[in-house]
C-alpha cells in the first residue's frame, strides 16, 4: 500500500510538471508578438526590383498616370481604397483615361504594414494582387486589432483562391521584403512623407482625396474629347 | 495501473498540442513552429472544420475527455472496476479512427502533412496501445493482478 502511495505521488509529480511546462509554453506563445514579420532593414538588391515598377491597373495607353504611395494600415489609405477607388476605377481607369500605379510606403508606426504589403506581393505572384489588396484594405479594422494579422491575411488568400502552399512559402520566406523596401526608399527619394501621397507628373499631392477631385485633375490634364 | 498513468500523461500532452493548434487557428498565435508551411495549409483547408467546429477544438475536447477518464481510472477505488478501462479503450479507439480519417485526408486530399497533427496521431496511437494493454490485462483470462477486493465483495 505504501509503495502504491509513493507511485501515485510520483505520478502526480510528473503530471504537475507536464501541466507546468504546457501552460508555461502556451502562455509564452500567447504573450509574444507574431513570429512572421517582414523586416524593414533589408538591403535592396537589384534582383528585388528587376522588372517591377509598381502594381499597375489600367490601359498602358492611358493619357494620365497616377502613382499612389500608400500604407495598408493607414486609415486614410483605407478610406481612399474602399470608398473612392471604386468610383475612380469605374469613371477613369475602366474608360482608358487613367492608369494607376500602386507603390508600397509602409510607415514605421504601423506594425502590420509590411506584412500586409508582403501578403499582397505574394498574391501578385499568382496574379491576384488586386483582389488581395482590396480585401486587406476592407478588413483593416479586423486585422489591425488582431494580435497576429498573418492568419487573417491567410484567410483572405484562401478566399481569393490562392494556392495556399505557395502563398505560405512566399510569406515565410519574406520573398518580397526587398521589393517593399525599394518602393519605400523610392518614395523617400521623391519626397513622400505621409500616406496616401499621389505622384502626378512630377508633382506630389498629399492629404485626403476624393473621386471628384481626381476626376477634375484628370479632366484638366487630358480633356475629354468633345463630340 | 502504469498503463492508465501513461494514458493520462499522454492525454495531457495531447491536450496541450490540440490547444496550441486551436489557439493558432483562432489567430492567437502568430505562426506554427512547423517550418514547412504544411500545417498552415492543413489548418486553412475546408477539412479543418467539421460541422462548423474546428478540428483542433474537437481534439481539445477529446483529449480532455480521455484525461478525465484516465484520471478516474488511476484512482485506487476504481482500480478493480471494469468500466474505466473499457471506457478508456472505447474513447481511444474513437480518437484513433478519427485520427486515421484526418491523416488520410492530409495524405490524399489536402496533400500536405502537418507535423503537429502527426504528433497528435502518435499520441492518440500510444494512448490506444496503453488502453488496450490495460484492458487485456484486466480481461477474464488476462494477466490481471488483483489490486484489492471488489467493494461489494465485503458484504
Amino acid at each position: 500500500m505504501a509503495s502504491a502511495s509513493v507511485g501515485m505521488k510520483q505520478f502526480y509529480a510528473v503530471l504537475g510538471a507536464v501541466v507546468f511546462i504546457g501552460i508555461g509554453a502556451l502562455g509564452y506563445l500567447l504573450a509574444k508578438p507574431a513570429t512572421v514579420s517582414i523586416p524593414a532593414n533589408v538591403t535592396v538588391q537589384p534582383s528585388d526590383t528587376a522588372g517591377f515598377k509598381g502594381y499597375l491597373k489600367g490601359s498602358p495607353n492611358a493619357p494620365v498616370e497616377i502613382t499612389e504611395f500608400a500604407d495598408y494600415q493607414c486609415p486614410f489609405c483605407q478610406t481612399f481604397a474602399t470608398l473612392q477607388m471604386p468610383t475612380i476605377e469605374q469613371r477613369l481607369i475602366d474608360t482608358g483615361r487613367l492608369r494607376w500605379r500602386y507603390m508600397d510606403f509602409p510607415l514605421q508606426q504601423h506594425p502590420f504594414s509590411r506584412l500586409a504589403a508582403h501578403s499582397a506581393a505574394c498574391a501578385d505572384e499568382q496574379g491576384k494582387f488586386w483582389p488581395q489588396h482590396q480585401r486587406i484594405y476592407e478588413g483593416q479594422a479586423e486585422w489591425t486589432a488582431a494580435r497576429s494579422a498573418v492568419n487573417i491575411f491567410h484567410e483572405y488568400a484562401k478566399a481569393n483562391g490562392l494556392d495556399l502552399a505557395r502563398y505560405d512559402s512566399c510569406m515565410q520566406a519574406g520573398k518580397y521584403a526587398g521589393r517593399i523596401q525599394a518602393s519605400y526608399e523610392q518614395g523617400i527619394r521623391l519626397g513622400v512623407s505621409s500616406t496616401p501621397t499621389l505622384l502626378i507628373g512630377n508633382r506630389l499631392y498629399q492629404g485626403r482625396f476624393d473621386s471628384d477631385a481626381i476626376t477634375r485633375l484628370v479632366d484638366s490634364l487630358a480633356p475629354r474629347p468633345t463630340s | 495501473m502504469i498503463y492508465r498513468m501513461g494514458a493520462a500523461l499522454m492525454s495531457l500532452v495531447g491536450l496541450f498540442v490540440s490547444a496550441y493548434l486551436y489557439l493558432y487557428k483562432i489567430g492567437r498565435i502568430g505562426s506554427l513552429a512547423c517550418g514547412s508551411g504544411s500545417c498552415e495549409t492543413v489548418q486553412a483547408s475546408p477539412w479543418s472544420r467539421i460541422a462548423g467546429v474546428e478540428v483542433a477544438l474537437v481534439g481539445v475536447i477529446g483529449y480532455a475527455g480521455l484525461l478525465l477518464v484516465a484520471m478516474m481510472a488511476v484512482q485506487p477505488a476504481l482500480a478493480a472496476r471494469r468500466w474505466p478501462p473499457t471506457l478508456l479503450l472505447t474513447l481511444a479507439a474513437i480518437g484513433l479512427l478519427f485520427t486515421i480519417y484526418l491523416t488520410s485526408l492530409e495524405l490524399f486530399v489536402i496533400h500536405a502533412i502537418c507535423r503537429w497533427c502527426m504528433g497528435s496521431a502518435a499520441i492518440i496511437t500510444s494512448i490506444f496501445v496503453l488502453a488496450l494493454l490495460d484492458f487485456r490485462r484486466g480481461a477474464p483470462g488476462g494477466a490481471a493482478i488483483p489490486v484489492g477486493p471488489e467493494p461489494h465483495s465485503a458484504r
